[in-house]
């Protein structure tokens, strides 16, 4: 695996590079531009355009932390260290956002 | 004799008996990590406390695109230019620390030392442009009203508009809007905004997606009450985008990042003076670079998340 890395790292840090910069254009470009049909609401709080913004940068997220922090050369115990107590945590949080957040709202 | 007992263990105990590296990463890295992932928590928090407000007042939460609308060099309104361009400068700074780490696993000095110093100017751009776009949002843009809305609301960010309910900055409705381009460092009076907003049919509005609009004598009414007050820019107390929390969560947040940032570039700085005096080419490994390195992505991931919920969303 270290060998891999070696050999190939760089193009692959490249690619993930540009993935990023891809990513980002394209989330400015709708951010500017806004097209109308991703603009109505769903699920009762928020829009497409939305959900299409939080889901790109959970996929840059990805990236970073897997080829740039190097998670993916990890062995599986570390890769769950980390990742199991952001990904319980973190849903939980929002999830009390999103009902309590509601309820906020009027009062 | 130490191997023939290691053997006759069980499993586990080999493992996670100590002596050895059960993750394979050491003392060090694991560290970096655990702290990451208490940092990332803490930034989850301050992020979904900003949502959680924005939900909460969202009639007068300013929207993004109309507060950070300023490129340096370039006239008018140019929303999330800048701010992509901030997001630009993170992910190179962080390709080029991920060249140092690349390099540092091949014990090469010299390309290690001018990754880092390269990663070292990007964090310093990003932090002299955190500065300018501080800048902007201090000094303000288009200024508007405070006044006492209701007995429940209280004291309310208001916006002129014309008669259509288009905003208008208090520099257009002074001067009217023939005169347009003045800078928007000049600042009014309350005098001057009653006078102006009587003299034509223009409207308050909150600043927010789903603002309300008030008629012009329910305006008029408002400005005219002793408490009106014309607010510039924005600070702790003040702030003329919108609601007050959006102000205070834009320092806070921003500048929690900004700091962060700030420790990484004097961190980074530390390890690149270690590198060049030759501490790890001695030392065999250059572990420590590595650890600056998940230090650093993280501060790029975060801003990721910060981009997306301040700027986007």
């Amino acid at each position: 695996m270290s060998d891999n890395h070696a050999h190939g790292g760089v193009r692959r840090l490249i690619i993930v590079f540009f993935i990023l910069l891809v990513v980002t254009a394209v989330e400015v470009g709708l951010g500017i531009v806004k097209p109308a049909f991703l603009m109505g609401e769903v699920f009762g709080f928020t829009s497409w355009l939305n959900i299409i913004f939080i889901v790109l940068t959970l996929f840059k997220a990805y990236f970073i932390v897997e080829a740039f922090m190097h998670l993916e050369g990890e062995k599986k115990s570390l890769r769950l260290t980390i990742y199991l107590p952001i990904l319980i945590l973190i849903p939980y949080l929002t999830f009390i956002l999103l009902t309590e957040g509601s309820y906020l709202y009027g009062a | 004799m130490a191997t023939t007992t290691s053997l006759e263990m069980p499993q586990e105990e080999k493992v996670w008996g100590g002596g050895n590296e059960p993750m394979k990463a050491s003392y060090g890295k694991l560290m970096m990590w655990f702290f990451l992932i208490s940092d990332a928590l803490t930034f989850s928090g301050f992020l979904t406390a900003y949502g959680l407000m924005r939900f909460k007042y969202e009639p007068s939460w300013p929207v993004a695109e109309r507060v950070f609308t300023h490129f340096p060099g370039i006239e008018g309104d140019q929303p999330l230019l800048y701010v992509a361009l901030m997001t630009f400068i993170l992910i190179v700074s962080s390709v080029t620390m991920v060249l140092a780490v690349h390099e540092g696993r091949h014990n090469k000095k010299t390309r290690v030392g001018l990754w880092m110093i390269a990663t070292i100017v990007g964090g310093a751009i990003f932090l002299g442009s955190q500065a300018w776009e501080w800048y902007h949002f201090i000094v303000g843009d288009s200024g508007a009203v405070e006044v006492v809305f209701s007995d429940e609301m209280g004291r309310q960010t208001m916006r002129p508009a014309d008669a259509e309910g288009n905003f208008i900055s208090l520099g257009d409705l002074v001067h009217g809007d023939a005169a347009g381009g003045h800078g928007h460092h000049e600042h009014f009076s309350i005098e001057q905004v009653r006078d102006a907003f009587a003299g034509g049919e223009y409207q308050l509005r909150q600043p927010g997606k789903a603002g309300m609009t008030l008629d012009h004598e329910a305006s008029l009414a408002m400005l005219n009450s002793d408490n009106a007050m014309v607010i510039h820019g924005a600070n702790m107390t003040r702030n003329e985008y919108g609601h007050q929390q959006f102000a205070n969560f834009f320092f806070f947040i921003t500048g929690f990042h900004g700091f962060h940032v700030f420790s990484g570039v004097i961190l980074n700085f530390i390890i690149f003076y270690n590198v060049m005096l030759g501490t790890y080419q001695r030392r065999g490994h250059y572990e420590m670079v590595e650890k600056v390195g998940l230090y650093w992505h993280f501060v790029d991931l975060v801003w990721v998340f910060v981009f997306t919920f301040f700027y986007l969303v």
